[in-house]
């Protein structure tokens, strides 16, 4: 036989039509356009503070801020420092977000379940207000509530005066502010005690049921010590809590707690918002659940609440708690609208007046957006573990 | 033998309506009472507000004097309301813009109209071009209008046009980008979106007028109005991006396949095969994400430009105008309302009509 012929050799294909040496290549470009767009970036940065004076760093966070805040959860006056202002603007964002979500969760609930009443005028009711609701945009509900309604509220001489102790006028909400008083220990020693008992009764009841199928009332149990235990305290050891009524002082009031008109119309046109979205994520959650679900549970003789109980919620929660962890950041970062009514949040005190006072963009900004990726990541890492605790578990 | 029973007796329909619907239940009785009641009582006073005790004609603020709305406000400022600063004679272009623009988008919400499609493409492609033409101007003898100028709900929808043209084809971009298999420009893609997403629009278009000039070679300045189209477009591409990965996810590996054995290459195979589906599964999406985008375009205010709500709540502080603050928000929230809720209830239509059932 005639050997002669060069043994087969696997095909090569050229190198440019090799998919791996085209990705290397790709990637390559890309990386090097990344660094270059980056470095052009930071340069021309650099060039621009030069030649308006600016200085980098954030030795600006030590001087003296030498502006006031109508608002502040620890405390501040003028001379501190740019650094307190951040975590002044940061603990008001926080609070208000805080406040929006719990309000927006309860009333979103409320709406979503009404919205599926058999009231055929309750379930227009709830769908006429998501529709108007989710369809205005947010910053125009904050102007409306700010400056339409509670702009129009009476003047601090006419405050409107619930029962002498809650006055509401156009300078905000004033509240009774609990004064601990010694011997109030007792009753914070004794809140302790009823969950520590709470905890342990339900663990013993959860152990007792599957041993022998009886069924503890847990829940009344649970809340009647919550409550009892702390009040028994309380009232033993003769009452020690003063209440400091808001009281008028001159122009204004003085004393009580105050919730600032800013805070209030964020709070309320966060939630109102907020809550037409959450309804119809409720909404979709319990349709998801199918009938036979509801019908299995009554077959096993389940009466109504634990149907909904053990049966229904745990399976709309699945479909719920994704949309509802997007709901939840988007009321956070749209509380950062706070800066167009004036409340001091992060945007508005930090990125507004820190800013404009110093000049020192860069650092500012990045600080700002720092917070909120951190922020957010939080709320979706902390979601997503909730998340898979209600997830299905195929075994 | 048992006799056949009569039917149930059934009352006058619309009576046993109420009965099944509003008083079925002793709960349910009360909350028909309460509510009945609350709106019984709130009705009559809203529309004495809204339209018997209002003013709708007159000539100057001094006419508003009954307890209704003062509707005569909207009526005197609606030019400002409608094109901003824009000079008068010159106002002619903005109204073609408006023509051509319910023109091509129009038609999209009414089936089998003829040319829907190629109505849909000139819209998104000659459009902008005209536009680009005719409202800044200084070319072919139209006088320039600056950007400062523009304002109203003209300013309200090129924001949100814009908006939508310049953030599709990017976030088509980065949603391929993310679903690469090249860890560089996945890993790119993955940080672009995420931080876009996890900032707020106002820290962006702060970002977008206070830093973007630090970050341009000297000498190079853009217009306001330009610096917040980029911060808006840029972070709307982001959201974009996560709808249309969505529509990608959404499509059988098989299709994927089926384009590799055709011999197709990446863009080819993602032109002619993966994207046209994708794209038709996920336009009730992109509509949902262009309201949003609607809706968040007032906040532009913020920075100083005069949108359709800048341009109210500057009139509502004038001297000249007081106590209207109510009527020019109900004035914007109309405006806004119509337009979104004509749009989500189109984007439900479609989400009914693209639901083959075979969903899992």
């Amino acid at each position: 036989m005639n050997d002669n012929n060069p043994p087969l050799q696997p095909s090569r294909s050229k190198p440019w039509n090799d998919p791996r040496v085209r990705a290397i290549f790709f990637q390559v470009v890309a990386l090097a356009a990344i660094a270059w767009s980056g470095w052009t970036l930071i340069e021309n940065t650099l060039a621009n503070m030069e030649s308006r004076g600016i200085s980098t760093g954030f030795g600006f966070l030590d001087q003296s801020a030498g502006f006031g805040i109508i608002m502040s959860l620890i405390p501040y006056d003028a001379t501190y420092s740019y650094g307190r202002t951040f975590f002044v603007g940061l603990l008001n964002t926080l609070l208000v977000s805080a406040m929006g979500i719990v309000a927006a969760t309860i009333l979103g609930f409320i709406i979503g379940v009404a919205r599926l009443s058999s009231n055929w005028l309750i379930a227009k009711l709830s769908l006429a207000y998501i529709e108007i609701i989710r369809n205005i945009p947010i910053l125009l509900q904050i102007f409306f509530w700010y400056f339409a309604v509670l702009r129009s509220l009476p003047t601090p001489r006419q405050s409107v005066d619930v029962g002498g102790v809650f006055f509401l006028n156009n300078r905000g909400l004033y509240l009774p502010d609990p004064i601990a008083q010694p011997g109030f220990g007792w009753v914070e020693a004794a809140l302790v005690i009823a969950i520590v008992a709470v905890v342990i009764i339900k663990r013993w009841a959860k152990k007792r049921q599957l041993a022998t199928g009886e069924i503890f009332p847990t829940v009344k149990v649970g809340i009647s010590i919550l409550i009892g235990l702390p009040l028994l305290a309380y009232l033993a050891t003769g009452g020690p809590i003063e209440w400091d009524i808001p009281a008028l002082k001159g122009f204004n009031f003085g004393g009580g707690i105050t919730l600032i008109p800013e805070l209030a119309a964020l709070w309320v046109a966060l939630t109102l918002f907020t809550a037409a979205f959450i309804a119809e994520i409720v909404r979709s959650g319990i349709l998801s659940v199918s009938k036979g679900q509801t019908e299995a549970a009554r077959a096993l003789g389940l009466h109504n609440g634990l149907t909904l109980r053990l049966v229904v919620i745990p399976q709309a929660m699945r479909v719920i708690i994704p949309p509802l962890t997007s709901q939840y950041l988007n009321l956070f970062k749209n509380s950062s609208l706070a800066t167009a009514i004036g409340y001091p949040d992060l945007v508005s005190v930090f990125m507004g007046t820190t800013l404009n006072q110093t000049g020192q963009a860069v650092e500012v900004v990045a600080m700002t957006m720092a917070v909120y990726l951190t922020v957010s990541l939080l709320i979706s890492f902390f979601m997503n573990l909730y998340n898979r605790a209600a997830a299905l578990k195929e075994r | 033998m048992s006799e056949s029973m009569a039917p149930p007796k059934r009352a006058f329909a619309p009576v046993q309506w109420m009965r099944d619907n509003l008083f079925n239940t002793w709960y349910n009785i009360l909350l028909t009472v309460v509510v009945v009641y609350m709106i019984g009582t709130s009705i009559g006073p809203l529309l004495n507000w809204l339209f018997l005790d209002a003013t709708f004609t007159g000539a100057d603020p001094k006419d508003c004097v009954g307890d209704g709305a003062c509707w005569l406000f909207i009526n005197q400022r609606l030019n400002f309301f409608m094109y901003g600063f824009y000079p008068d004679a010159q106002q002619w272009r903005v109204d073609i813009m408006f023509f051509l623009l319910a023109v091509a988008f129009v038609p999209q919400f009414i089936e089998r109209f003829p040319a829907r499609r190629w109505l849909g493409i000139f819209g998104m492609t000659g459009l902008p071009i005209i536009g680009y033409i005719l409202i800044p101007g200084g070319w072919f003898g139209l006088e320039e209008v600056q950007s400062n100028k523009w304002g109203g709900l003209m300013l309200t929808l090129i924001l949100a046009y814009v908006g939508i043209i310049g953030s599709l084809p990017l976030g088509i971009i980065l949603a391929l980008g993310r679903r690469s298999e090249m860890p560089v420009i996945r890993g790119f893609c993955v940080i672009f979106i995420e931080v876009w997403r996890a900032v707020p629009l106002i820290t962006v278009l702060f970002m977008a007028s206070v830093m973007l000039p630090l970050f341009l070679p000297e000498g190079m300045n853009f217009e306001k109005l330009l610096r917040a189209l980029i911060g808006i477009t840029l972070w709307q591409s982001a959201y974009m991006a996560e709808v249309i990965r969505g529509g990608l996810q959404a499509i059988p590996r098989g299709q994927y396949e089926a384009g590799s054995a055709l011999g197709l290459g990446y863009w080819r195979k993602m032109r002619l095969i993966i994207l046209p589906q994708a794209l038709t599964l996920v336009i009730p999406g992109i509509v949902n994400t262009f309201i949003g985008l609607f809706m968040d375009t007032t906040l532009v205010l913020i920075i100083g430009l005069f949108d359709i709500l800048g341009t109210v709540q500057s009139t509502i502080t004038d001297p000249a105008w007081q106590n209207v603050a109510i009527e020019g928000y109900v004035f914007v929230a109309f405006c806004f309302w119509v337009f979104c809720f004509g749009m989500s209830r189109y984007s439900q239509n479609l989400e009914r009509k693209l639901d083959t059932g075979h969903k899992t």
